[in-house]
């Protein structure tokens, strides 16, 4: 390659790249400009008067705060029954030879990639609807928890796989009942990996919207991911100042959650296993 | 077996196997009947529902809009992640490898932030950038009043939308296939003089062709079942960018016709299925070769 090839191929990849950091920067822009604004509107533009303000608004909405709670309590209760459920069947299938045990965790991993909230979403609206849990945060917990669990049991199964057998076995020899060799033994080692499946769940939770968008119609009850929506102003149009501040506030955790994830794991977190 | 009988084991397993039957395994079976009843969600259907036989079936096969959608679809997934995503993520981990650190770091978090953050968040921020009359886009542009790009380009507002969206995880994956590749591979490739595109062909591609093929099918099952469209356009305007996932909540929770939609589903879960298999085909070659 001669001198002036190499150096028009170098100032175009720069083009390039400088292009693709203005078209991933530009959509964020207007959220770290807006929620500052003391009248912001659509266009990204340096706040006039910089101002806390509009986080002040959040408190005049009736829902805003509760729908924050509504997602910590999504997240949770989901989180918790994941992390239970999964660490009780990983821990079973790792010790015990089943026969077909392969084939039934890959069974369920490919239905839990193929069943998606938009494929079942007519027969989960149906099913909830029947089971009377229509507006019930405990209904959207089930269905979350269903598509969860899956790949959850998947990946502690082989974290427990690596855990050697010898210390269960002198607990046993102790006397010491499943349970409590479970509780005392399996979890403590196996912290790491229900910590990530814990983020991983609650990740997923925070930010999943077509799940609880159609079996939640009472606002009270609606997480933040459904409630930004109807932020609008006695005018009938968006309300900017509060859904820019609500959105800033209802990103963070989530962009924390993954900060500490990818510290702690890599990009191996999330390897194939968004849902 | 360490002191853990098969009775317990199956006790162990068994609250985890109900959860996934009742809340995912049922569901998918359930489409089936649905798919063959006159279920609506109000009227007289709502309390007794019929069994109609292939009727639905029928109906969605002559119907212009599942084929209308079938075909938004078709284009969303191609372009915007198996062409878009594919190949920018390629390019910005081909561009970033030899890149100054803070100029990696600082792209990597950029393109990473557009796929964290929440979909009805990141919807929000291309409405307003999209906006005809004070949106940053026509602001750039210089026109006021602008365009409405979401009512008159639904569908390219929709695939530029997904590839700013999802074109993190391709990045990732390639980034990572990269290293893989031999150095020594490339600077050969350098000192026999051949072009980028012969080293991309002959050198880069062998190295990185299971984890391509990987890749475009995860994205594009993703893609396929993406419901944040519906947060952007809902389908609109007049169903000019109603891909199934939004044209399946239209006609079952808006129009409430659950027998139609549970037809439309099934289609889309046996798409699932195949990619899904191709899939899992494709990984367990990959392992035995």
């Amino acid at each position: 390659m001669s001198l002036a090839k190499a150096v028009v191929a170098r100032i175009l990849t720069y083009v390039g790249i400088a292009l693709a950091t203005g078209f991933f920067a530009l959509p964020l822009l207007w959220l770290l400009s807006a929620p500052f604004d003391d009248s912001p509107s659509y266009g990204v533009h340096w706040p006039s008067h910089l101002t806390l303000h509009n986080f002040a608004a959040l408190g005049h909405n009736p829902y805003a705060f509760g729908s924050l709670v509504n997602s910590v309590l999504l997240g949770a209760g989901t989180m918790l029954l994941v992390v239970v459920v999964a660490a009780l069947a990983a821990y079973a299938l790792s010790r015990v030879r089943i026969p077909g045990r392969d084939a039934l965790l890959y069974g369920l991993l490919l239905l839990s990639s193929v069943i998606t909230g938009t494929a079942a979403m007519v027969p989960i609206f149906l099913l909830i609807f029947q089971l009377g849990l229509i507006d019930s945060r405990f209904g959207v917990v089930l269905v979350l928890s269903g598509g969860l669990l899956p790949a959850a049991i998947f990946l502690l199964k082989d974290f427990i796989d690596t855990i050697p057998r010898s210390y269960e076995e002198s607990a046993r020899v102790f006397g010491a009942t499943p349970l409590q060799i479970l509780r005392h033994i399996v979890v403590p080692v196996a912290r790491p990996g229900l910590a990530t499946i814990a983020v991983w769940t609650v990740v997923q939770v925070w930010g999943s919207f077509l799940t609880p968008f159609i079996l939640l119609r009472d606002p009270d009850k609606q997480p933040a991911a459904v409630l930004v929506r109807t932020f609008y102003t006695e005018g009938g149009s968006p309300n900017l100042a509060l859904i820019s501040t609500f959105s800033l506030l209802y990103s963070i955790p989530v962009v924390l959650m993954y900060l500490f994830a990818w510290s702690r794991y890599g990009f191996r977190f999330h390897g194939g296993i968004k849902s | 077996m360490v002191g853990l009988g098969r009775s317990r084991a199956v006790a162990f397993v068994a609250p985890a196997l109900v959860l996934i039957g009742v809340f995912l395994v049922f569901p998918a079976f359930w489409t089936l009947y649905i798919g063959v009843t006159n279920y609506r969600l109000t009227g007289a259907a709502a309390k007794a529902p019929e069994v109609v036989g292939l009727d639905n079936y029928r109906g969605v096969l002559s119907d212009p809009a599942f084929y209308r959608s079938l075909w938004l679809t078709l284009i969303y997934v191609l372009v915007s992640a198996a062409v878009g995503q594919n190949v920018l993520g390629f390019g910005l981990a081909w561009a970033l490898r030899g890149a100054r650190r803070a100029i990696r770091r600082l792209i990597e978090s950029l393109v990473l932030l557009a796929w964290v953050l929440p979909s009805s968040v990141v919807a929000f921020l291309w409405i307003a950038m999209l906006d005809r009359d004070a949106g940053t886009v026509n602001m750039l542009l210089g026109q006021s009043p602008g365009t409405a790009w979401l009512v008159q380009y639904p569908m390219t507002a929709l695939v530029v939308f997904n590839i700013w969206r999802g074109t993190a995880f391709s990045m990732m994956l390639y980034s990572a296939a990269l290293s893989s590749v031999p150095p020594s591979h490339l600077e050969t490739a350098r000192v026999v003089g051949s072009s980028t595109m012969q080293t991309l062909r002959d050198v880069v591609l062998p190295h990185i062709r299971r984890h391509a093929l990987t890749n475009t099918l995860l994205i594009t099952l993703w893609t396929f079942n993406d419901f944040t469209p519906f947060l952007l356009t809902a389908g609109g305007p007049d169903h000019r960018s109603e891909v199934a996932p939004v044209y399946i909540y239209n006609t079952a929770i808006v129009g409430g016709d659950m027998g139609y939609s549970g037809a439309v589903s099934l289609v889309v879960l046996l798409i699932n299925l195949l990619l899904a298999l191709v899939y899992l085909r494709a990984a367990r070659a990959g392992r035995s070769s």
